[in-house]
């Protein structure tokens, strides 16, 4: 078994993970398949957000897993209303908390306001929602957890689904090769709202992703924060390889860990000796089984050229 | 726990709220698996890599620092032996007599 | 000492909603509601009333904004109409299976299509099983009473269940009428603060809303109706008191001259007052004509019900349905009434008429020809006329 090239920082960060918070807030007995990469970064998450976060969840994966009558994993307030509206019973909870603690009803603390929803509840049916409530400026982070299809449902496509893969509603077949849009970047168009935090994170960076998180509840207003959420059953990988896919993403370019402050794009890990070649990635997975090198070549080419576009996006903001 | 998973209508929660945080630790999802990790532990580091990457919370720290999976929650997906750095943990085959 | 003053309906209900002290107002505009999220968002602006004001991008995000802050612990109003009740109509649910006390001021509009933004009861008739208390008004005054009523009625722990109050779009809402506005003072103590039974607290946390597997899910259903069934108690108790302390009585069935009635004209809203003006002019002329009002829409009162309509005088009762069923039975009032006195041995003979529809203005001789019908049918023992399932609408133009 080969290990990865990782850069020479990762084996000195090996023993930081004893310093992540103990606290569990998402527990065990869930529901989630072997090596689920959405409950780890939940597992991060609520490490992150800690014991006074109100969290909303809609129905998707991670909603079905943890809440299925009479058990539950969420040892804080946890609400689940519909699918689409994550954004907006966020917003709900936001107004009410504001105005309880105006009036005096409420005690003054910081409660975190956390909104979960998968890429099908945010990208797709979710994305109105999503755009009201970072328009308003909402105290609330929104997660997204993309494991780049309906995987609750049975691994249909959505618009978060990379060009390429082969899900049950965009199969591969005889006259189609999968996939034939190319993956919505909800992350731009939650900056292009001017919102003072937006972030990508991955659990197998978890504590890059706890400080992410922390981050977002720090500063005042909505903050958005895409979870690249590796999912074993519906990608057709073994269920060990969850964390070695997320660094694989992210070596690759396909994607990128960045944050943006108030506008200000920031590159959390580039890689100065280069990118690691897409095909690494993708010939691990079964949904690009079917992939022929003329396909892979053309995503190739997109995800150098975004690479390049978010460098100079740092660039450029950063000044 | 003090929910049913059959109640009678009187005794379902006000809105079918769960009352209980985290009660979900009495559902033991540990015969899911197949494989088991089994640390050694004249090679563990106590890192605590296996803790953080299990999806489960599986891993408990003993008071020597040493990081024990839990059999009655882990579902055997071996993330901890791919990501153990000290390359301690296999996956061996559970058998249940 | 309540004041009698001029004002327009829509002003009022804001109003009701400023004196309620409500802590978060979630609401989209849509005609004929408009002039009700404008006061309430003016009245925010101006600080009259300290309350979170969401500016929501949708109805659907409304209806999730209500629940999510109810269930965060506060007061919440809400408004709209036609289309974007049929919007939020999956939260409508919601809102009642998680027993999240919204209040809903239902300006009753026309559903599309074709697009039609007058009066009639297409919107509130397409909610009947969402399992929210429902009751209807019938001029400016009842709007405003309810309103207040609906969250003493709604927030009740016995209840915790959201109500609306349905007034007809423009009839009502942009109508100016004289009525009594109380005081602040006043009316300050007949609504009690907000307690919630389930809520979103950091120091108590429960998980809202979890999967309802097929083990517990009929339970649960059982629970909300024995809910709903319950809340009549408390409705009736609220009634009461409001009565008592402010001298205006309402009640689950009102009537009009049916004590005596052969045939009653049965309706509900705005078009009552109109009635009643047809049944003034038809006793004149001899006839034993009455009006009978199905304020309470849910929970439906059987009884009350049974009581004005059976064992009495009455002989024939012409249901007003303001909108259709296509493909059913003509009207959704019409086979429920139906369905109440099926069980009845002294039950009077029931026909439904279908008029209003899309806002079109019902003339008094519509209502003499609606009770003409009920003449018909007794006069030939047909109690649903020659062909019962036809849709009669009085009003068309054929």
């Amino acid at each position: 078994m080969s290990v990865v090239q990782r850069p020479k920082e990762a084996y000195l960060n090996v023993f930081a993970y004893r310093m992540a918070p103990r606290e569990e807030y998402f527990t065990r007995g869930h529901r989630a398949c072997q090596g689920c990469g959405p409950a780890l970064g939940f597992r991060h998450i609520m490490k992150a957000a800690g014991r006074d976060t109100i969290v909303v969840n809609v129905t998707g994966c991670m909603e079905i897993i943890s809440s299925p009558y009479p058990y539950t994993s969420w040892a804080v307030p946890w609400i689940h209303v519909a699918f689409e509206n994550a954004a907006a019973v966020a917003s709900g909870v936001d107004a009410a908390i504001k105005a309880l603690q105006r009036k005096g009803r409420l005690p003054k603390k910081k409660i975190n306001i956390l909104a979960l929803a998968g890429d099908g509840g945010t990208a797709d049916i979710g994305l109105q929602a999503l755009s009201g409530m970072l328009a308003r400026g909402h105290n609330v982070t929104y997660i997204c957890y993309d494991n780049e299809a309906y995987m609750n449902t049975g691994v249909q496509g959505s618009s978060a689904t990379p060009f390429g893969a082969s899900t049950t509603t965009t199969p591969a077949g005889r006259v189609s090769f999968g996939a034939g849009y190319w993956k919505k970047n909800v992350a731009a168009i939650a900056a292009a709202h001017d919102i003072p935090y937006v972030a990508t994170a991955c659990p197998s960076y978890p504590l890059d992703l706890i400080r992410k998180v922390r981050r977002s509840f720090e500063l005042e207003g909505p903050a958005y924060i895409h979870l690249f959420a590796v999912c074993p059953t519906g990608w057709g990988i073994p269920p060990e390889l969850t964390i070695r896919m997320g660094r694989l993403a992210v070596e690759t370019g396909i994607f990128p860990l960045y944050e943006v402050e108030y506008g200000r794009y920031k590159l959390t890990i580039d890689f100065p000796q280069g990118l690691r070649p897409v095909e690494d990635y993708l010939k691990l997975q079964r949904r690009y089984r079917h992939l022929t090198p003329e396909i892979v070549q053309q995503i190739q080419e997109r995800v150098t050229a975004e690479y390049e576009r978010l460098k100079k996006m740092e660039k450029v903001t950063q000044e | 726990m003090k929910l049913k998973e059959r109640p009678i209508w009187k005794e379902l929660p006000f809105a079918c709220c769960i009352p209980e945080p985290g009660n979900s630790v009495y559902y033991k999802t540990g015969d899911w698996k197949t494989l088991k990790p089994v640390v050694d532990k004249m090679k563990c580091i106590k890192c605590g890599t296996c803790w953080i990457f299990c999806p489960e919370y599986a891993f408990e720290e003993d008071e020597y620092g040493y990081f024990e999976p839990n059999l009655e929650y882990c579902k055997g997906c071996g993330i901890c032996a791919r990501e153990c750095p000290a390359q301690c943990i296999k996956m061996e085959e559970e058998v249940v007599e | 000492m309540a004041k009698r003053t001029g004002i327009e309906v829509s002003i009022a209900i804001a109003e009701a909603a400023r004196q309620a002290n409500v802590d978060v107002v979630s609401a989209y505009p849509i005609t004929p509601q408009t002039h009700i999220v404008e006061h309430l968002a003016q009245l925010v602006a101006d600080g009259d009333l300290d309350a979170e004001y969401i500016t929501v991008e949708s109805e659907h995000t409304a209806m999730s904004a209500c629940v999510g802050a109810s269930a965060a612990g506060a007061r919440v109003f809400t408004s709209t109409s036609s289309q974007g009740l049929a919007l939020m109509n999956e939260i409508v649910y919601l809102a009642s299976s998680l027993r999240t006390p919204v209040i809903m001021a239902l300006a009753n509009r026309s559903l599309s299509g074709p697009i039609s933004i007058w009066n009639d009861h297409s919107d509130v008739m397409n909610e009947r099983d969402t399992g929210w208390i429902s009751i209807f008004a019938n001029n400016g005054q009842e709007a405003y009473d309810l309103t207040l009523m609906a969250f003493r009625i709604g927030e009740d722990r016995r209840v915790m269940l959201p109500v609306m109050i349905n007034f007809d779009g423009f009839i009502l809402t942009h109508v100016i009428e004289p009525m009594y506005i109380f005081d602040d003072e006043e009316i300050a103590d007949f609504i009690p603060p907000y307690e919630p039974v389930c809520v979103l607290d950091t120091d108590n946390p429960i998980t809202m809303g979890p999967v309802g597997v097929p083990d517990i899910y009929t339970e649960a259903k059982k629970q909300q109706e024995v809910a709903i069934r319950e809340s009549r108690p408390v409705i009736d108790e609220v009634f009461e008191e409001f009565a008592r302390r402010y001298g205006r009585r309402y009640k689950p069935v009102e009537t009009y001259k049916a004590d005596d009635a052969e045939i009653v004209l049965l309706a509900q809203g705005s078009v009552i007052e109109a009635a009643e003006v047809a049944v003034d002019l038809l006793r004149e002329q001899g006839r034993k004509v009455g009006a009978v009002e199905l304020r309470l829409w849910r929970p439906f009162p059987f009884d009350d019900l049974r009581e004005v309509l059976c064992g009495n005088s009455i002989k024939q009762v012409v249901v007003l349905d303001r909108c259709i069923s296509f493909g059913g039975p003509i009207g959704p009032v019409l086979s429920e009434v139906r369905s109440a006195l099926y069980l009845e041995k002294d039950r009077p003979m029931v026909v439904g008429v279908v008029a209003g529809l899309g806002g079109r203005d019902i003339h008094i001789e519509e209502y003499m020809e609606m009770f003409r019908i009920g003449e018909e049918c007794l006069r030939t023992g047909k109690d649903a006329g020659e062909e019962p399932e036809l849709v009669k609408i009085v009003g068309l133009r054929e």
